[in-house]
C-alpha cells in the first residue's frame, strides 16, 4: 500500500528539528532511517501529519568515546555502528546485537537511536541498551535530559520521549576487562522478527565471583526488559551449574512473553530459558562477544 | 493539499529531476517518474527485497524511502549494474546457473549480491545464504541462486575485480 499524505521538513541543524517538533509535536514523527516507521506508514498503521527528517543534520552523525561510555548520535546507521572500530573494541555486545537487526539493506539505513526511540518489542537494540546500562540522551525545547535505559521503555512502541522531544544520542557503558558479554537470538528466519533474544553481560572479580549481572531479553514481554530475578540469582557467586540452573528457572517464571504469528508464549518461555542457559555457559567458558 | 517538492537524484550516473509529493516512495519515483521498471515492488513494506537498490553505494530498500528524504543521493538500479548491453559477471552467473525463473526477485537479488561480494569476496555457502536471507524468491528454491553467487564470487576473484 501507499502511505497517506503528509507534510515534510528536513532542517539542517538541531535547532531546526526542535523548532519543527515544537510546532507540530503531537502530529509529527521524526524520520531517521525509516526502517521501522516507513513500513508502518505504507501499511497505514501510522499516519503522521508531518515527517521531520533528521538526515540532513550532520551534527547527529558521531560516535564519541567518553571515559566510561560510547556515545552514538541519532544519525548513526546500524551498519555504521556495527562496523565502527570504537564500537567493536569498546562495546562488542552492541556490535554483536546490531548484526541481528534486519538484513544488510535495513542496517545500512536504520539508525541505532531510531530503533531505540521506536521501542519495537522485538527489536535487538533495546535489549542491548538495557544490558549496557545505556543513558538515553533526550533533547527537547526545554533542553536536555538523560534517562536510564531501565526507565526508558514503557511498552510496545512506547517510550518516555515526549511529543516535542527526540533521542539525540545513546551512551552505552564501555566494556571493561573484567566483563564478558554475548547476544543470542532465535528467529524463524535469519533476519526476520525475533522469537526470543538475549543480551547478556557479566562482570567477574579475580576469584571468579559474578559482581554484576545484566540479563535483558526480547520476546519476554511487551517491551525489551531486564529479568531481575535472574540477575539477582547470578550476582555474588561463582557461575557454576547451580547458579545457571537457578537463573534459568527464575527467568522462565519471570518472563511474560507475547503470543503472535511468530511464536506462542509457551514456546517463547522455553526458548528464553534455553538461550539464557546457552549464553551463561558460553560466558562461563570465556567464549564471549 | 500537500505541496509537491522538487528533487534531484543521480541515478545510474545521470542527474535526474522529479517533482513529487512527500509520500512518494523512491521505488515509485524510479519506476513511474523516471521509467526505470527494473526495480520491482513486491511487498511494499520491506520484507521481500525485490525493490533493493544501491543508495550512496550501499544496498537499501527503495520501498522504505521517501524520495524527498533522499534528495541529492546517488542511486544505482539494476539497469545501472552493467555497462549497457554487457552482463556483469554476477548477471552472467545467474544466467548460466538458471538462478531465475519469473525474474521478479532478480533485480533485488543482483543488487544485494553486488554489495555482498564487494564486501565478502570469498564467502562460504552459509554466508551466501545469510546474505540472501532477506530476499524472497518464490520460484527457484534458492539452490541455483546460491550456486550462481558462488560461481560469480569465483569469477570476480579470478578477474581480480
Ligand atoms: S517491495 Fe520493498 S522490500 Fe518488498
Ligand atoms: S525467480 Fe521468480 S521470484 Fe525469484
Amino acid at each position: 500500500m501507499k502511505p497517506a499524505p503528509f507534510a515534510f521538513a528536513q532542517p539542517d541543524d538541531l535547532a531546526g528539528l526542535l523548532l519543527a517538533l515544537g510546532e507540530h509535536g503531537e502530529d509529527a514523527r521524526i524520520l531517521a532511517g525509516g526502517q521501522s516507521l516507513v513500513p508502518l506508514m505504507n501499511l497505514r498503521m501510522v499516519q503522521p501529519a508531518m515527517l521531520i527528517s533528521l538526515n540532513r543534520v550532520d551534527a547527529l552523525d558521531f560516535v564519541d568515546v567518553e571515559d566510561d561510555r560510547i556515545v552514538i548520535g541519532a544519525r548513526v546507521r546500524q551498519a555504521q555502528a556495527e562496523e565502527d572500530e570504537a564500537v567493536r573494541r569498546h562495546c562488542p555486545l552492541l556490535a554483536d546485537a546490531l548484526s541481528f537487526v534486519g538484513g544488510q539493506s535495513n542496517r545500512n539505513r536504520g539508525t541505532v537511536c531510531g530503533s531505540l526511540a521506536h521501542g519495537d518489542p522485538l527489536g535487538e537494540p533495546p535489549a542491548a541498551a538495557l544490558a549496557l546500562d545505556a543513558e538515553m540522551r533526550i533533547v527537547g525545547p526545554h533542553g536536555r535530559r538523560t534517562v536510564p535505559a531501565s526507565q526508558f521503555f514503557l511498552g510496545a512502541l512506547e517510550t518516555v520521549i515526549a511529543a516535542d522531544e527526540m533521542l539525540e544520542a545513546v551512551a552505552v557503558e564501555r566494556t571493561r576487562g573484567d566483563e564478558r558479554s554475548c547476544f543470542l537470538e532465535v528467529g524463524n528466519r535469519a533476519h526476520g522478527f525475533a522469537v526470543a533474544g538475549l543480551a547478556l553481560r557479566l562482570r567477574f572479580d579475580a576469584a571468579g565471583t559474578v559482581t554484576l549481572a545484566r540479563v535483558a531479553m526480547i520476546g519476554a514481554g511487551d517491551t525489551a526488559r531486564r529479568i531481575a530475578g535472574a540477575e539477582t540469582a547470578l550476582t555474588g557467586r561463582a557461575l557454576d551449574e547451580a547458579a545457571i540452573a537457578e537463573a534459568v528457572a527464575h527467568a522462565r517464571t519471570e518472563v511474560d512473553p507475547p503470543s503472535d504469528v511468530h511464536a506462542d508464549a509457551g514456546h517463547r518461555r522455553h526458548v528464553l530459558g534455553v538461550l539464557l542457559d546457552r549464553g551463561l555457559r558460553r560466558l562461563a567458558e570465556g567464549d564471549d562477544a | 493539499m500537500i505541496e509537491k517538492l522538487d528533487i534531484t537524484l543521480i541515478v545510474n550516473g545521470r542527474e535526474r529531476h522529479a517533482r513529487v509529493e512527500p509520500r512518494r516512495l523512491l521505488a515509485d519515483v524510479l519506476r513511474h517518474e523516471l521509467g526505470l521498471k527494473g526495480t520491482h515492488i513486491g511487498c511494499e513494506h520491506g520484507v521481500c527485497g525485490a525493490c533493493t537498490v544501491l543508495l550512496d553505494g550501499r544496498s537499501a530498500r527503495s520501498c522504505l524511502h521517501f524520495a524527498v528524504a533522499v534528495d541529492g543521493a546517488e542511486i544505482t538500479t539494476v539497469e545501472g549494474l552493467g555497462g549497457g548491453d554487457e552482463l556483469t559477471p554476477i548477471q552472467q552467473a545467474f544466467h548460466r546457473n538458471h538462478a531465475l525463473q519469473c525474474g521478479y526477485c532478480t533485480p533485488g537479488m543482483l543488487v544485494t549480491v553486488q554489495e555482498f561480494l564487494a564486501r565478502e569476496p570469498d564467502p562460504d555457502d552459509a554466508a551466501i545464504r545469510r546474505a540472501l536471507s532477506n530476499n524472497i524468491c518464490r520460484c527457484t528454491g534458492y539452490a541455483n541462486i546460491v550456486a550462481a553467487v558462488r560461481e560469480a564470487a569465483r569469477a570476480l576473484r579470478e578477474a581480480g575485480t
